[in-house]
Formats: C-alpha cells, sequence, structure tokens
C-alpha cells in the first residue's frame, strides 16, 4: 500500500490517501469546501470554479476538486483571496440567475441560497437585462427544468453520461446562451432520471411529483432501505406529518437515496424512488372479518380471538399439517424470525415458504435494480424458510390445510386466485389491500417497512437497518405486536418490545454492530465487510 | 538593405504553391536532411536552441513542448496543427498556408520525425475555405509524390496527413478545445493536467503547433538553431509574421525579426497612418492583449518585453487605431466578441463576459451608472486567471487596458452617451498596473523607412 500524505489543510494536520483531492481532504477535517459542479460520484468538471483554494507556493488559488493532496502541502480555505474569489463567483452565478426562490420548490435545500447567504455579496451591481430562457417544463415523467435557474454546472449531464450511460442531456449553444437541454428527439426517461434531481444544486432540475407539494422545511427524514428489489439500495424517507393539509394527506412526501459506498454510492432507481405509494394508499386500515360473506371492520380483539380459535382448533384437530404458512420476502429479518418461531418451533409447521410462485422475475437494468423485487429473499434463505406455496394452495383448497396463513402476498393469477377462493379459512396479515387480502375470512392490517424498525439482507447478504419513519397507519400494527398477541393467546409467552431484541436473539448482536453501511455475515458467522 | 524573409519569400507568388517550383527552391531538402542526417534527439535539440516560441500566441518554446511528449506510452503519437487562427487581428497562418503550403507540410515532417510522429491532424477554421482548397491540393501533390503517406520522401518513415474544417467557434483554436472539437465533441477546454504531450488527441500523446511555428522548422534545420536564434532577440528566436491592421497606410502580414520596434512596423512596413491621422493606441497582439498607447510604441516586438509591459505578444495581431477612434466603441466590439466567443464552461467567462459586454453597452449609449467604470474594472480583476483557459483573461486585459488608459473617454460616454472626439488624445498611462516604457518620443513622420 502507498503510504499516507499529510497535508496541512486551515492550520490542521490530516493523513490521507495519496491521489485524494484537496476539496475530500479538507472534507474529512469536516472543513466544507462549496462547491457546484463537483460531485464525489462523477467524473471532475472544474468549472464552477468555487472550491478554489489558496495552496502555498502557488501563484493563483487552484480549484481543490482537481488538486491532488501532496505531502506536506498547505492548504487555506478561508483566506481573504479565497473568500473574494467565492463572492465573485457567486456574484457571476446571478448575473442571469432570476432569483425566483419564492416560488421556487428547490429553497431551502439550493446551494445556491446557502452559499450565497454564507459566501456572497449582499449588495447586487448587476442592472443589466438578464437573458431570458425556457422555464418549468417537464424534460421526462419525473423531472421538469428551468433553464433560467440553472448555474450550467453539468452535474445532470455528466450523470446521463457516466452512470445512466443513457445521453439524453447536453450542454446546448455558448457562452451566457449555454442551456442544459434535451439532445432533439429525446427524453430523460430512463429508470435513473429522479438522480438528476438530487444532485442538481439548484432548482433547476425538479421531481414533478413532489413540485409544489409540500415546502422542504416542512419535511422530516428518516432513514430507511428501499423495499423496491433485493439491492437494498439506501434511502432516507422524506415525510411530513405535521401539515396533513398539504399533498391530499400524503404522509410520505419523497425518497432521496442515501450513500452507501458498498450498495447503491449515491444513486437510487426510479423504480424504487417513485414506489412509495403503497405506504399511504389502498392500506388496511382496520382488522376485518368475513361476515355474511363480506369483509367487515372489527375490534383487533374479535379478530385475534377468531383467527387465534381457528389455529388452536386446527391444530388440535389434524395438527401442524392442518396449518399452511406463506411468509414474505417484504417481511423484516425480525418479522421473519417470529414467524419461523411461532409456526414452526411452537406450533410445529414444517415448512414455511415465502416466494410467490406466480410473480416472475424482473428484468435487471445492469446499474441497480435486480430482478428479485423483493427487498429480503436473501433474509428468508438465511433464516431457513423454504417450501412450496403452491403446494400449499393446493393443499388448502383440497382441503388438507384447514387454515392458510399469508403474509402479504398477492397471488394475483387466476389459478392461485381460484384455489384460495377453494380454501376452507384464509388469514391475510399485510399493510395493503390486495386480491389475496380481499378472499381471506380474517384480515389483520399490518404496517409498511416504513412505519417500523427492522432489517433487510440484501441479495448479497448484507444486513441492513432500517428505522421507523412513521406512525402505523390506522389501526395497523406491526406484525411483532399481531405475532406476540396471538402467541400469548394460543398459550405461548412470546414476548419482544422492540424488534432489536428479536435481532439479537437470532444474531446475538445488536443493530448498532451493522455499523453505517451493514454487515455482510458469512455462513460461519465471522464478519466479511 | 531588403528585409530579411523566411517564410514569407513567396507571399504573393502563385507559383510557389505548387510542389515543383517548392522543389525547385530547395523545397524539402531540410526533411530529407531530418530524415537522413539528423537523430530526433538532435532535432529537438536545434529546436530548442533555436529559442522557437509558439507563434500560436502563448509563446511557449516549441522544442521543450515537444520534449514533455512520452515516447514509452505504446499509444502513437499524433501531431496536430492548429490553423484555427482566430484571434480578431491576425492573418498570418492564412498567408502561409494560401502561399506556401508545402512549406508547413514540411516542417510538420520535421517534427514527426523529430517526435516520432506517423499521423498529423490539420484542424482548419471553417471560414478558411480558400486556403483549406490550396492547402488540400498541396497534401494531394505531396502524396502522389511521395512526400508524405507510407514512405516519406522514399525514406522508411510513414507520415499521414488528415484535414479536419472546424465549425467557427473561436474556442476551438484554445489548443485542448481544439483537441475536442476535433474528436467529434464539444469545444469545451480541458483542465489541466493532464496536457496534451501525455493526453492529447484521443487519449495519446500529442504535439499541438501552430501553422507559424511549424513553417519555421525548416530554416531551423537547414541552418541550425543557433543561427535561428541569432535572427531575434533575447529568448525569442528568429523572425515572425505581424498582422497589421487599422490605421495604417499599407497593412499586411509583415515577417519582422523579433525584438523589431513596434514604431518601426507601424511607421515602416505599414508606412505610418492613414491619412496624416495621429495615432491614438495600438493593440499588439491579438484583441486578447492589452491596449498600448501613442506613448509605449517604442516597445521591441517580442514576448518578453510585452509581458514587461503588461501586455503581450501574442497572435502577432496588430491593430492599429488613430485618433478619430473612440476607445468606448471599440471596447464594445471587443467585448461582443468575447461574450459571443466564450465556451460557457466556467462561471466567470460565462457570465463575466457577457455582463461586460452589456455594461460597456450601456456606457456606451449613457445609460449606465455613474459606478459602472469602476464596477466593470472589478469585474475584470474577477474574471482574471479564475477559469479553465485563458480565454476569460483574453477578454479581462484589454478590457482593463482600456478602462485605465482611456478612462476619460469612458466617463464622457457614460456621461453623454456620445465621444468627444474633438479633445486632444492624452491616453496617458497610468503607473502601477501598466508602466509606460521611458524615452518615449513624438509621434508623427518618426522612424519611417
Amino acid at each position: 500500500m502507498n503510504p499516507m500524505v499529510t497535508v496541512n489543510i486551515d492550520g490542521q494536520d490530516i493523513q490521507v490517501e495519496p491521489g485524494t483531492n484537496v476539496l475530500e481532504a479538507a472534507e474529512r477535517l469536516g472543513v466544507m469546501v462549496p462547491r457546484y459542479c463537483y460531485h464525489p460520484g462523477l467524473s471532475v468538471a472544474g468549472s464552477c470554479r468555487m472550491c478554489a483554494v489558496e495552496i502555498e507556493g502557488m501563484p493563483k488559488l487552484q480549484i481543490s476538486c482537481h488538486t491532488r493532496v501532496r505531502d506536506g502541502m498547505k492548504v487555506s480555505t478561508g483566506s481573504e483571496q479565497v473568500l473574494r474569489m467565492r463572492q465573485a463567483m457567486l456574484e457571476f452565478l446571478l448575473v442571469n440567475h432570476p432569483l425566483d426562490c419564492p416560488v421556487c420548490d428547490q429553497s431551502g435545500e439550493c446551494d445556491l441560497q446557502n452559499f450565497y447567504m454564507e459566501h456572497g455579496l449582499h449588495e447586487s451591481r448587476v442592472f443589466e437585462d438578464k437573458i431570458k430562457r425556457k422555464k418549468a417544463f417537464p424534460i421526462g415523467p419525473h423531472v421538469m427544468l428551468d433553464q433560467e435557474r440553472c448555474i450550467l454546472c453539468t452535474r445532470c449531464v455528466r450523470f446521463c453520461e457516466e452512470i445512466s450511460e443513457s445521453h439524453e442531456l447536453g450542454v446546448l449553444d455558448r457562452g451566457d446562451r449555454s442551456v442544459i437541454d434535451l439532445f432533439p428527439g429525446r427524453e430523460l426517461d430512463n429508470n435513473y432520471s429522479g438522480n438528476v434531481i438530487d444532485i442538481c444544486p439548484v432548482g433547476a432540475l425538479t421531481e414533478r411529483e413532489f413540485r409544489f407539494q409540500c415546502r422542504v422545511w416542512y419535511l422530516s427524514q428518516e432513514a430507511s432501505i428501499c423495499n423496491g428489489c433485493s439491492r437494498g439500495c439506501n434511502i432516507a424517507v422524506h415525510f411530513n406529518t405535521e401539515r396533513s393539509y398539504k399533498a391530499d394527506g400524503r404522509r410520505v412526501q419523497r425518497l432521496k437515496p442515501r450513500f452507501n459506498p458498498l450498495v447503491n454510492q449515491w444513486w437510487m432507481c426510479d423504480q424504487g424512488r417513485f414506489g412509495y405509494g403503497f405506504v399511504d394508499r389502498d392500506r388496511i386500515e382496520n382488522p376485518c372479518l368475513r361476515i355474511g360473506g363480506e369483509l367487515q371492520p372489527r375490534a383487533w380483539e374479535e379478530v385475534l380471538e377468531e383467527v387465534a380459535t381457528a389455529l388452536k382448533t386446527t391444530v388440535e384437530k389434524f395438527g401442524a399439517e392442518g396449518l399452511g404458512v406463506i411468509a414474505s420476502p417484504q417481511q423484516s429479518n425480525e418479522e421473519l424470525y417470529l414467524v419461523r418461531k411461532l409456526f414452526r418451533e411452537l406450533l410445529g409447521v414444517a415448512e414455511i415458504p415465502f416466494r410467490n410462485p406466480w410473480e416472475g422475475t424482473g428484468t435487471e437494468d445492469g446499474i441497480l435494480l435486480l430482478g428479485d423485487r423483493n427487498p429480503n429473499s436473501r433474509g428468508a434463505v438465511d433464516l431457513g424458510l423454504q417450501g412450496d406455496a403452491e403446494r400449499i394452495l393446493e393443499d388448502a383448497a383440497a382441503g388438507g390445510v384447514k387454515v392458510l396463513f399469508v403474509f402479504g402476498h398477492d397471488f394475483d393469477s387466476d389459478p392461485a386466485r381460484e384455489l384460495i377462493r377453494q380454501a376452507g379459512y384464509v388469514v391475510f396479515q399485510g399493510a395493503n389491500w390486495n386480491s389475496t387480502a380481499r378472499l381471506a375470512h380474517a384480515v389483520l392490517p399490518g404496517v409498511t417497512h416504513m412505519e417500523k424498525e427492522g432489517t433487510f439482507t440484501n441479495f448479497e447478504g448484507r444486513v441492513q437497518h432500517f428505522a421507523q419513519a412513521l406512525l402505523p397507519l390506522g389501526e395497523s400494527r406491526p406484525d411483532l405486536e399481531i405475532l406476540c398477541d396471538l402467541a400469548q393467546r394460543l398459550g405461548h409467552a412470546l414476548f419482544y418490545a422492540e424488534p432489536e431484541d428479536l435481532y439479537s436473539e437470532w444474531r446475538g448482536r445488536s443493530y448498532q454492530d451493522l455499523g453505517e453501511f451493514g454487515e455482510v455475515r458469512d455462513s460461519n458467522g465471522a464478519g466479511a465487510s | 538593405m531588403e528585409r530579411l524573409r523566411l517564410i514569407s519569400r513567396d507571399f504573393g507568388n502563385s507559383r510557389a504553391r505548387k510542389l515543383d517550383y517548392y522543389r525547385a527552391h530547395g523545397g524539402y531538402q531540410a526533411a530529407l536532411k531530418a530524415l537522413d542526417e539528423m537523430a530526433p534527439r538532435r532535432i529537438t535539440e536545434e529546436v530548442i536552441k533555436s529559442n522557437l516560441r509558439g507563434l500560436g500566441g502563448a509563446g511557449f518554446p516549441v522544442g521543450r513542448k515537444w520534449s514533455f511528449v512520452p515516447s514509452n506510452t505504446g499509444k502513437p503519437i499524433y501531431l496536430v496543427v492548429n490553423a484555427d487562427e482566430g484571434e480578431p487581428g491576425t492573418f498570418k497562418d492564412r498567408y502561409i498556408m494560401e502561399w506556401d503550403p508545402h512549406r508547413l507540410l514540411e516542417g510538420m515532417i520535421i517534427c514527426a520525425r523529430a517526435v516520432g510522429i506517423h499521423t498529423a491532424y490539420i484542424y482548419i477554421r471553417g471560414e478558411y475555405v480558400h486556403p483549406e482548397r490550396i492547402l488540400r491540393e498541396a497534401i494531394e501533390e505531396a502524396y502522389r509524390e511521395g512526400i508524405l503517406g507510407s514512405r516519406v520522401l522514399g525514406r522508411d518513415f510513414s507520415l499521414d496527413v488528415h484535414m479536419h474544417v472546424g465549425a467557427g467557434a473561436y474556442i476551438c483554436g484554445e489548443e485542448t478545445g481544439l483537441l475536442e472539437s476535433l474528436e467529434g465533441k464539444k469545444g469545451w477546454p480541458r483542465l489541466k493536467p493532464p496536457f496534451p504531450a501525455v493526453v492529447g488527441a484521443f487519449g495519446c500523446p500529442t504535439v499541438i503547433n501552430n501553422v507559424e511555428s511549424l513553417t519555421y522548422l525548416p530554416h531551423i534545420v537547414a541552418n541550425g538553431g543557433e543561427w535561428f536564434a541569432n535572427l531575434g532577440s533575447e529568448r525569442n528566436g528568429g523572425l515572425r509574421l505581424f498582422s497589421l491592421s487599422g490605421d495604417v497606410k499599407r497593412p499586411g502580414v509583415y515577417e519582422l525579426p523579433m525584438g523589431t520596434p513596434l514604431r518601426e512596423l507601424i511607421y515602416g512596413c505599414g508606412g505610418g497612418m492613414a491619412d496624416g491621422k495621429q495615432l491614438k493606441a495600438v493593440i499588439p497582439g491579438g484583441s486578447s492583449a492589452a491596449v498600448l498607447t501613442a506613448d509605449e510604441i517604442d516597445v521591441p516586438l517580442d514576448f518578453d518585453h510585452l509581458a514587461r509591459i503588461g501586455s503581450m505578444l501574442g497572435s502577432a495581431g496588430i491593430v492599429v487605431m488613430a485618433e478619430d477612434v473612440c476607445m468606448v466603441e471599440a471596447m464594445r466590439v471587443i467585448s461582443h466578441f468575447y461574450a459571443h466567443e466564450s465556451c460557457g464552461q466556467c462561471t466567470p467567462c460565462r457570465e463575466g463576459t457577457g455582463w461586460v459586454a452589456r455594461t460597456v453597452d450601456a456606457i456606451h449609449s449613457g445609460r449606465a451608472r455613474r459606478r459602472s467604470v469602476e464596477d466593470l474594472m472589478q469585474i475584470a480583476d474577477n474574471m482574471s486567471g479564475t477559469s479553465i483557459c485563458a480565454l476569460c483573461d483574453g477578454a479581462a486585459m484589454p478590457l482593463r487596458s482600456f478602462l485605465v488608459k482611456f478612462r476619460g473617454e469612458f466617463d464622457y460616454h457614460l456621461k453623454h452617451g456620445r465621444c468627444d472626439l474633438k479633445r486632444p488624445v492624452p491616453a496617458v498611462a497610468r503607473s502601477g498596473v501598466f508602466q509606460a516604457p521611458t524615452g518615449s518620443g513624438g509621434i508623427p513622420g518618426a522612424g519611417q523607412e
């Protein structure tokens, strides 16, 4: 390994790997050098000129994004000359900027606002007319472009060149007539288009779904994991729960990728990004029982009691063979562990499948999105869950399985629906209404993964923690509560206060041990990374 | 005594374009010498000794530029000829390509031999339709006669030459903007390092030289580097072409030794001021150079002397302005040129050039605020040295010099929205930023040849 080099930045020494740029080295010391064009996930453009710093022995200021550290280098990020340069660049950036912050969706999370407030010149001397450009027009299904707000940092262009490799965007024209625009005949319609919104430092690229729904300062956020496929992209859930009059009461306003160098870097796919609708839509808000052929809301007590009785009598009369349980790869490790504990270890059900045999494999896009569109299939495998869901449904239809307990699945195919219709007694536990839930005899409203804490194990075996962002909707309850309650009604003393209690029991470790980026453990239980 | 002319000897002689004529007058003998008698390293050494500077405008020593090219990368090395002559006031490369195209090709062979190059690109500006046609004919002739191609001049050395026609952007004359354009991309200058010598065209080591720089090579190889160096001034070897335009009696391209006083060019070659007018100002090195006042024309024309007085020799495009030229109007033209030609990549250049142009407009028409001239000075400062390439400096340098040296005209325009050209031409250089040369004499009639 190369020896580390020592640089001195604003009087503090730091050791970094050779090849590190000065901007990143400063960041490690907690020194934020303002920048627009630089993004750690993209090639260096070096064109915004915002990150210039003073380096001892160099006649001119150097842009810190394109200057590599040298041993003994002395850097000043706050000298008078540096501050003057920043002020000058900010002034230039505003020469043709419309300053329409009051109606700009980016307000509050805009680097032009932020850096201007910190480093800007506060008296304008721009008295000439500004250049007019196209404002607020859609360039794809998710993205709006405002060319007047654009500062030509070209992050979006480089993203489409280097990450999505879809080449929709370019810089057209020259000088101060330059604009970011679509190439003729193109549309920004790739599965990663939402990322350009994230990396746009200003209000030039905004999200069509999010526009004017909620001011960003009303948003709270919580760290989560995308449940859209088995990659396990790290995300932040941005939600608004205090101003329910906004966005028709939707709580989740948007998802943003969260940096994880080992999983998704800075990115996420559009399918995951815009796939959060299930959190506030088609939710099962009350426990239900089928009465007179109709599902009707009933109190938890009543529904749980009926389900417990059905389970108890079935096991008593027919043994565990009378129970069919199908877990879900959308459940957390903790929940799957609890399912296994209750149904296999305590009730004796031999086989608990988790895959939906009618669910095909999706197409992989070669970037992040994987074919398995479930977040925790690997976790279910690691927990030893296996079996044939189709055979269980057939047994249920044929009468061998008396009580069928389905977690979350939507067996949305004609043969599957027919089998479920013929089943004697179907319990559905899940967060959203679907074709299987509608055919059930008892429906137990669970919560989405944004309303609970837990872990998913991604395709490569990386266990990642997600935090609870929202409170359960309506009367819904986390599986942990429902299953413990059921177990107690069945006479088993299952008490778990928190998901972490289950996690510790299963893995002998705490959530803290997962670290910032999750943990891959080999079959011997030793940490791999 | 007749002036020494090396590469302009045949300007105006249409027969000289032809290979027969060129060969009959010693053409391609230097290339043969380079191929047969000189090791590549020796050629480079001679060129270093010659003090030949990059005559596109940057003035970087040509031989040293070659010496940065790594030879052990396993990649081909390319020669790119910068024929994108775009600096306002400059038209010398056009003369070379129109009247003496084979000398350029011979220079290219010498460079190729010195650096180990087998493929060359000539990037010529799109407006040069006529020079392009002549150059293409010369290349065809050279191929036909075995001067280019797989066996250059019958020797075991190959050189292929391709022409690439630009599309009219000034920025594509900046060497890395040119490379991007040559590769089929938008002509945005590249971040350096790496420099083209290491990563140039198509990711390979590349020599980029100006047409004129290459055209002097046959003379350097034929007569030696020292001989060439002695023709010029200190560290500025040989002769170079000056494009003289503006209010002189005889505008045109003149070949003079480096270090010749500007006065001699204007009053000797140029025949003095047109229509008996008085000299007011001179742009000495293309529009990107700081303007000189009439008091400053005793400066020797070489890279170092002009740098010393805060200007530059640049492309040696010399624009002479008489007493009746409105300096605000002149600055307006220049500032609009840079606003039009800024590539738009870097913040200060993209926004600054347009802002300057609009502010100069406002001063010109008397709409500007009182502080506008001071503001322009600060904008020029903020643009200087802050972007990837030199275009931004090229816009700031004339601006600052016009404002400092002709402040009175700007103030008058700002107040009245028109010129006051009846007033005598004071044009006093302010000390500090621009140092006027000492001992400047009177103007009229002086220095006639």
